[in-house]
């Protein structure tokens, strides 16, 4: 369960700070599908970072599962991205020349996964992405955006995360490739129950989601649950 | 994370960036490798020096004429010409002075040699029969001067291999040289014996030298009775400064002289030539390390340069790699081992490239060299401290940062 409380984050730029976020509620229970939706510069990768544990905010509280994330030291917040979060980067973050295997077995190096184990979840996580099985080899620079799109997808979804946390996961692929992956997004949450928050300007995007967040100008302007 | 993960990560990380790598590793190799061969030019001389030194033999006291202006070896060639030491001179040391075990007189010049066709120019030697005990000579094939030879002024020659060469071509054997006559300044001699190499070649080379009776010098080259050097053997080292005290005032006495300031000749003993010299080639060992260290330091700055010109790039894999679960200890143990692995892989190669340069230097004879263990261990320890200095502080740096910062690390 996710819960923020009075989340603010305040970028501070020289003498100048600029807030990105200025005060934001909401709740999200385990095995929701969220679309966060929102204009651009309106707050929604700021927002995805701090829910990732891969950001503080300047002020405001962060529950994941009952613990207050401020308080976790940082062997505490690296067992959280390691074992609850999937996170897809806006920006991807591939690691530079290395493999697609390579890149979407990278955390489970840090789980103490055994190399066999750690390549055959890589090929699985790269096929329920939609990634071709040839170009699982390629190298990062080798592949295109689409490519290092479900690469990153696959990155994510590799540890069996109980949040999937994907800022835009879609904004590079054509339709049926964006289709495979909301599938698999879908079937994620459907099946394993696993809790889906996904940042998209799409609506056809946002349509597969329970529950869509409306952000601007760091704030929440409208929450709408679906039936 | 487990160790043979992290192994494979930072070989990895090292495969996928060959240049960084493979410059980084020859910044170190060629910093440890030229402090190694430096040094051991400058041990080397030093060592070859002594050596040369020593071989002219122990306990020995050496008298000139006139007065020495500068110690060391060109005291001895610029004093041969004053003109104030006799033979009488030094029997009355190797009578009155105790210590002294051998006594040696010398006549010396440079003069032109002939066989058949075959000329050269070098250092011709008039002394007695004690010369090799002095001087620490041996005899390869033949005879040395006697003192019969002496007394009857007999015109024979005892010379060096190098001589032997010049003179009877390289494939000439010491049997074939004994009973030939050979020219010195026009004068016929016949040689009666060749003298074994010294080896150790340095800036004199004791090989090329033919020694002849000094009275034959003194009657056919020179034309007066006075002697260009006298040497003495003393019974032990402790008993040096005593005996140089002895000779001095004997010395003073025969010759009339009040003030020892005066002294129309010069005293000097072996160990004080060694240590003035051993201090000049001292100061060649430390002026070369000087040039290796800027070498290591030219070196340590490439090593600098590379490690901090990818660090925005791994700055950003840091980010990442936090963001997808590594501790902050996992991230500056990868970034250890990674520096560790440059810079030991690195310093083997250099530490084996100097001492293959070293020994290649000394093997082809373009001078003498000797691996010193502490410039071993002080170029490894500096190149050693550079890259991990500057291959694991920043990333302890950017290990600490939240993921996202070092994410947009620019
Ligand atoms: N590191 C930073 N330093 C300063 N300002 C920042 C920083 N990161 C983001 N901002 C600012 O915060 C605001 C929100 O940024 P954010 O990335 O959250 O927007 P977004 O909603 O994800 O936009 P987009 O849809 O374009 O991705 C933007 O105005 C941006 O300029
Ligand atoms: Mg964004």
């Amino acid at each position: 369960m996710i819960e923020v409380k009075n989340i603010v984050k305040i970028y501070q730029t020289g003498s100048v700070g600029f807030q990105a976020l200025s005060g934001v509620n909401f709740t999200i229970k385990d095995g929701e599908f969220v679309a966060i939706m929102g204009p651009s510069g309106s707050g929604k990768s700021t927002l995805m970072h701090i829910l990732g544990a891969i950001d503080i905010p300047t002020t405001g509280t962060y529950f994941l599962d009952g613990k207050d994330v401020s308080t976790l030291n940082e062997g505490e917040l690296a067992d959280i991205r390691k074992n609850k979060i999937g996170f897809v980067f806006q920006a991807f973050n591939l690691l530079p020349r290395a493999s697609a295997i390579r890149n979407v077995s990278l955390p489970l190096v840090y789980t103490g996964t055994t190399k066999e184990e750690r390549e055959k979840r890589a090929k699985q996580a790269l096929k329920a992405a939609g990634l071709e099985e040839e170009s699982f080899s390629h190298l990062s620079n080798q592949l295109s955006g689409g490519q290092i799109q479900r690469v990153a997808i696959a990155r994510a979804l590799v540890n069996n995360p109980t949040v999937i946390l994907a800022d835009e996961p879609t904004g590079n692929l054509d339709s049926k490739t964006g289709e495979i992956v909301l599938e698999t997004f879908k079937k994620l949450n459907k099946e394993h129950g696993r809790t889906i928050i996904l940042i998209t300007h799409e609506h056809d995007v946002a349509e597969h989601a329970d529950r869509i967040i409306f952000l601007k100008d760091g704030l929440i302007v409208s929450d709408i649950r679906k039936k | 994370m487990k160790i043979i993960d992290i192994l494979e990560e930072t070989f990895l990380a090292l495969l996928s960036n060959k240049a960084r790598t493979g410059l980084t590793i020859l910044g170190i190799v060629i910093g440890i490798s030229s402090v190694i061969v430096m040094v051991s030019v400058g041990q080397g001389a030093t060592l070859s020096i002594q050596a040369s030194i020593e071989s002219t033999g122990s306990n020995l006291l050496m008298i000139t004429p006139g007065v020495a202006r500068n110690i060391g070896y060109s005291a001895r060639s610029a004093g041969g010409t004053a003109q104030s030491l006799t033979i009488d001179d030094a029997d009355a040391i190797a009578n009155e002075v105790s210590s002294v075990i051998y006594m040696t007189p010398q006549v010396t010049g440079r003069y032109q040699v002939v066989y058949k066709g075959n000329n050269t120019n070098t250092s011709v030697i008039g002394t007695g029969d004690t010369y090799p005990f002095v001087r620490n000579l041996s005899i390869d094939k033949g005879n040395f001067i006697t003192t019969q030879d002496v007394e009857n002024t007999t015109k024979v020659a005892v010379i060096g291999p190098t001589v032997v060469i010049d003179l009877f071509g390289p494939d000439a054997v010491a049997d074939d040289v004994i009973g030939q006559t050979i020219k010195i300044n026009k004068i016929e001699f016949k040689v009666i014996g060749v003298t074994k190499t010294k080896g150790g070649t340095g800036f004199q080379n004791q090989d090329d030298r033919i020694y002849i009776p000094y009275t034959v010098s003194q009657r056919y080259f020179s034309g007066n009775k006075y002697l260009s050097e006298i040497d003495l053997q003393i019974s032990s080292s402790d008993l040096m400064t005593s005996a140089q005290n002895e000779v001095t005032s004997l010395l003073l006495a025969r010759h009339n002289i009040a003030d020892s300031t005066s002294a129309d000749f010069t005293v000097q003993n072996q160990s004080d030539i060694l240590s003035s010299i051993s201090s000049v080639s001292q100061t060649l060992t430390i002026l070369l390390g000087a040039i290796a260290g800027i070498s290591l330091l030219v070196g340590g700055i490439g090593i600098m340069n590379m490690m901090l010109t990818t660090i925005t790039e791994r700055t950003r894999e840091i980010g990442l790699r936090k963001a997808i679960g590594a501790k902050a200890k996992d991230i500056t143990t990868q970034f250890l081992t990674e520096a560790v692995v440059l810079t030991f892989s690195g310093g083997v190669v250099g530490v084996f490239l100097g001492w293959i340069i070293s020994w290649g230097i000394k093997y082809f004879n373009l001078y003498q060299t000797q691996v010193s263990f502490f410039s071993v261990l002080l170029a490894v320890a500096v190149s050693a401290a550079i890259g991990i200095i500057f291959g694991y502080y920043p990333a302890k740096r950017a290990a600490k940062l939240n993921p996202i910062e070092a994410l947009r690390y620019e």
